[in-house]
């Protein structure tokens, strides 16, 4: 593992610590006064502080600091979280979060928004402590945590500041330290070596390494920390400069340090259980190129091998322990521990999986659908009396096949609150830009959803975010004037109906300006001045191209490409969006989603001896065209009449080139669909087949892009059906070319 | 193993003779994924008439291409007689319709042969030289040439 790799995690793990940061301070900020919560959220900040510490991120380090400085003295209730203080935070959350993507990407963050911040942090401590000295000096005014030893892990949450001065350590002294890491140093990516190394540099030390909870080779767990240090460091430095180099491991190691006259200074080493094994530093100081780790291994191999009786088993132990030895007390304490932070921990055990592997099985577990589908095909047709045991074993593989399919996709949904959470940062940031001030209410994040489909929700929902914010919500003066809260609020929510996902963005503003939509409209050439429409087609017109009512262009949005863009990206999702609006009470945006892009629910239809599949979502409904109906319009148009109103035909077989002329529509099916631009089509099919739910195939993975065919599947017999792209049919049948997606991205 | 170690490391490989109408082509066997028989393809809208359709191949669509159309012989009428020969071209897995696989033979560089200038435009851009094999003429075919660039070559 290299250290980019280290690194990647890192900053996986800053996302979730960032994540936990903001939901416990949203929490905070609603009342709750949980002391689990503000140690969460300080443990949060402590966390990313202590890995960019490790990566040397020092503008990170920096800003962590004292954001954690100011959360410490929230935690020991010097300061009393207010509204005031809690927005201060959030901001300073989010500055977090920018420097955190800045030192991955390397990208650049506005300073003087950050220094801003710091100097209101800084504020805030100083403000409210006791002594102002002590938090304008920053780290080692810090409250430090020293307890009488043996320091108990489990005090991490609960520890006392312990004032002490400089006079206590004058010139040289003897510390006697024990430094037992626990396995979550190592998992953090420190490096008792390091640290031990680090020691060194203060002071004339010796150090024994102790062994005695080392197990025997068939106990050892090669993820555990099985050894620990006990040092006598004699230094001029003081408590607090050993303290501060374990500053970033103080809460995953157990470190006694204690004070010891001179003259007991060797003491220590007699008293050992075991016979202690000199632990040579020079060995590890040596080469600054070579990785340390492998070092200390070595000599810990070595080492282990002069002391024990079976020499080659303890030598490969200590070998496969690689960087993970500790010592077994660590074990219950930190069972101890784990009780503590019940609370902390209940979110459950995960692991990190990487997204391929994932894909794969449910590619796999697709294949073992259709294979289990073929296979009972054949057995049907080959076993006429259909009571031989292999027709019940045939049943009970597929229930199976069911289950697996079923846990399989489970592993891809993800609740939809990450995407919820970063929605609450652009609320305050675009509200903070107009003057406007908004609450964000959520509902429902813990709704899972397919991982694609939440990839793909942020953008449109970022979008529709900033333009409720700036168009939506009223100005202060606005709303009180209309006798309403100046706070505007913002809801949004999400719940599971039938096998999709439902998204509403509801805000409480002024609603829909009809009479401004339909000039507008009118104006951009959309609709005719004459044309008489209702109420819900006006809402609807915002989604038309080309469409946006914001006089002045501004930053967040109104630049032209905005709700339009917005149902393309919903659609090309298989979703579909609605607006309901009422004057003077707001809006509601409402997003139905498919729960997975895995699977879609399709008509199979017969086209010139294909089997085609369309997706269920754009059809509106299915006839059987009478000849009356057909009428002729121009050369090779055809227009259905249904319902008093013409819809154009489109032969779909025609349209893919499957034939070369076109067919009788009275001998086929018509499926009525509607596409992007609202606009109805009466799609021509020879037959339909049935309905089925198909597993989608990419076809770009080893063809490529093919105009009018939106994906592939396979059928139960095995064989590839395609997926049609209704709209593109559809803007084919315009005459159109068949054009290329238009993302978010690239329009706005 | 070990033979085939040291014949590669002497500037011999081994390649896949296969026949598409009267005559015989191949192709290196580091490119061939598998060798399957032909089954009904799925035809695709909008594509070139060498592109035969796609067929399902373990839960990937395999796209087959008819090699004769591709090299500008007769499209061929495919039976359950007919190989689809599957290869790894660039990033993508594609299927290659011919009539028989007949070798595999192993060469070493000096065995190839420069394409006469007698062949046409299509055969010399995708052929990377000929040689005589037990006095059959085999022509040697560089993949990647046939689908140069799998995007704007279906587009």
């Amino acid at each position: 593992m290299d250290m980019n790799e280290i690194k990647e995690i890192f900053f996986q793990e800053c996302e979730e610590q960032l994540a936990e940061l903001e939901s416990g301070l949203l929490k905070m900020n609603d009342g709750d006064r949980d002391p689990e919560t503000v140690n969460a959220v300080f443990r949060a900040v402590h966390s990313i502080k202590g890995g960019a510490g490790a990566f040397g991120l020092d503008d990170l380090v920096a800003f962590a600091h004292v954001f954690e400085t100011t959360l410490d003295c929230v935690r020991s209730n010097k300061l009393e979280p207010t509204q005031d203080v809690l927005k201060v935070m959030l901001k300073s959350a989010d500055v977090l979060a920018d420097l955190t993507n800045a030192a991955r990407d390397g990208g650049s963050v506005d300073e003087s928004r950050s220094r801003g911040l710091v100097k209101e942090l800084e504020a805030l401590a100083n403000g409210e402590l006791p002594s102002p000295s002590a938090a304008s000096e920053a780290p080692a005014a810090a409250p430090v945590p020293v307890a009488a030893a043996p320091v108990k892990p489990t005090d991490e949450s609960g520890f006392e500041p312990i004032p002490f001065s400089f006079d206590d350590f004058s010139d040289d002294e003897t510390f006697e330290i024990t430094f037992k890491p626990r396995f979550e140093l190592y998992s953090k990516g420190n490096d008792a070596t390091l640290l031990l190394r680090d020691l060194s540099r203060l002071g004339e030390m010796s150090i024994y390494c102790n062994m005695d909870a080392l197990p025997g080779l068939d106990e050892l767990d090669p993820e555990a920390a099985y050894f620990y240090w006990n040092i006598t460091l004699k230094t001029d430095k003081g408590e607090d400069a050993i303290r501060a180099v374990f500053e970033f491991a103080e809460w995953d190691c157990e470190l006694t340090i204690t004070t010891v006259a001179a003259e007991t200074e060797a003491a220590p080493a007699e008293e050992l259980p075991m016979v202690p094994v000199p632990f040579d530093l020079s060995a590890l100081d040596d080469g600054t190129d070579a990785p340390a780790p492998e070092k200390t291994e070595a000599a810990v191999a070595v080492a282990a091998a002069e002391t024990a009786s079976n020499v080659t088993q303890i030598a490969s132990a200590a070998a496969r322990v690689e960087k993970k030895e500790s010592a077994a007390a660590a074990n219950a304490a930190a069972a101890a521990a784990a009780q503590n932070n019940a609370a902390a921990n209940s979110a459950g055990q995960t692991i990190r999986v990487d997204l391929d592997r994932v894909d794969r099985l449910i590619n796999l577990v697709g294949e073992l659908v259709i294979n289990q589908a073929m296979l009972s095909q054949s057995v049907i047709e080959n076993d006429t009396t259909g009571t031989s045991s292999i027709n019940m074993g045939l049943e009970e593989l597929q229930q199976l096949t069911r289950e697996i399919q079923d846990s399989v996709m489970a592993i891809r949904a993800q609740p939809v609150k990450p995407v919820f959470q970063r929605m609450s940062r652009i609320v305050r940031e675009v509200a903070d830009m107009v003057g406007k001030s908004i609450r964000l209410v959520t509902e429902g994040e813990n709704t899972e959803v397919d991982k694609t489909v939440i990839d793909k929700l942020a953008e449109p929902l970022t979008h529709m975010i900033r333009n409720a914010v700036d168009h939506g919500i009223e100005s202060p003066e606005k709303r009180t004037a209309a006798g309403k809260d100046p706070e505007g609020t913002i809801k949004l929510s999400a719940k599971h109906r039938s096998g999709r996902i439902l998204i509403e963005l509801q805000d409480d503003g002024a609603g829909i300006n009809r009479e401004r939509v339909k000039q507008k409209a009118i104006d951009n050439d959309l609709i005719s001045p004459d044309a008489n429409l209702t109420d819900e087609e006006i809402d609807n017109l915002i989604f038309a191209p080309g469409f946006s009512t914001a006089d002045k262009i501004s930053d967040i949005s109104g630049r032209g490409v905005g709700m339009d863009v917005v149902k393309r990206s919903i659609q090309a999702l298989g979703g579909r969006i609605n607006i309901t609006s009422r004057p003077g009470q707001g809006s509601v945006f409402t997003m139905s989603l498919p729960l997975t892009l895995a699977v879609l629910d399709g008509m199979v239809v017969t086209v010139a001896g294909q089997t085609l599949v369309v997706p269920l979502t754009a059809i509106v409904e299915t006839l059987q065209p009478e000849a009356s109906a057909i009428h002729s319009f121009g050369a090779s148009h055809r227009l259905i009449s249904i319902r008093n109103s013409f819809c154009p035909l489109v032969d779909v077989g025609r349209i893919l080139n499957f034939r070369a002329t076109q067919a009788n529509p009275v001998e086929g099916v018509a499926l009525l669909v509607e596409s992007e631009g609202g606009g109805q089509r009466a799609l021509m099919v020879d037959a339909i087949q049935g309905q089925r739910q198909v597993v989608i195939k990419s076809l770009e993975a080893n063809y490529t892009h093919v105009p009018g065919i939106a994906a592939a599947t396979i059928l139960g017999d095995g064989r590839v059906a395609l997926i049609l792209d209704v709209d593109a049919v559809v803007g084919a049948s315009r005459g159109q070319a068949l054009r290329q997606e238009v993302s978010l991205a690239a329009a706005g | 193993m070990s033979y085939i170690v040291k014949n590669l490391s002497e500037g011999h490989r081994e390649l896949i003779a296969f026949r598409v109408g009267d005559q015989e082509f191949c192709v290196n066997v580091m490119s061939v994924r598998e060798i399957r028989g032909w089954t009904p393809a799925t035809a695709m809208p909008h594509s070139p008439s060498y592109m035969k359709g796609v067929i399902n191949l373990r839960g990937a669509v395999l796209p087959i291409i008819d090699l004769s159309a591709r090299l500008g012989m007769k499209p061929t009428e495919p039976t359950q007689r007919h190989v689809i020969i599957v290869a790894q071209v660039h990033r993508k897995v594609v299927g290659l319709l011919v009539d028989a696989v007949s070798d595999i033979l192993t060469v070493s560089e000096d065995n190839v042969q420069p394409t006469p200038e007698i062949a046409s435009e299509l055969q010399r851009q995708f052929a990377r030289g000929i040689m005589a094999i037990e006095k059959r003429l085999i022509c040697l075919l560089e993949l990647e040439a046939i689908f140069p660039d799998a995007e704007s070559e279906a587009a």
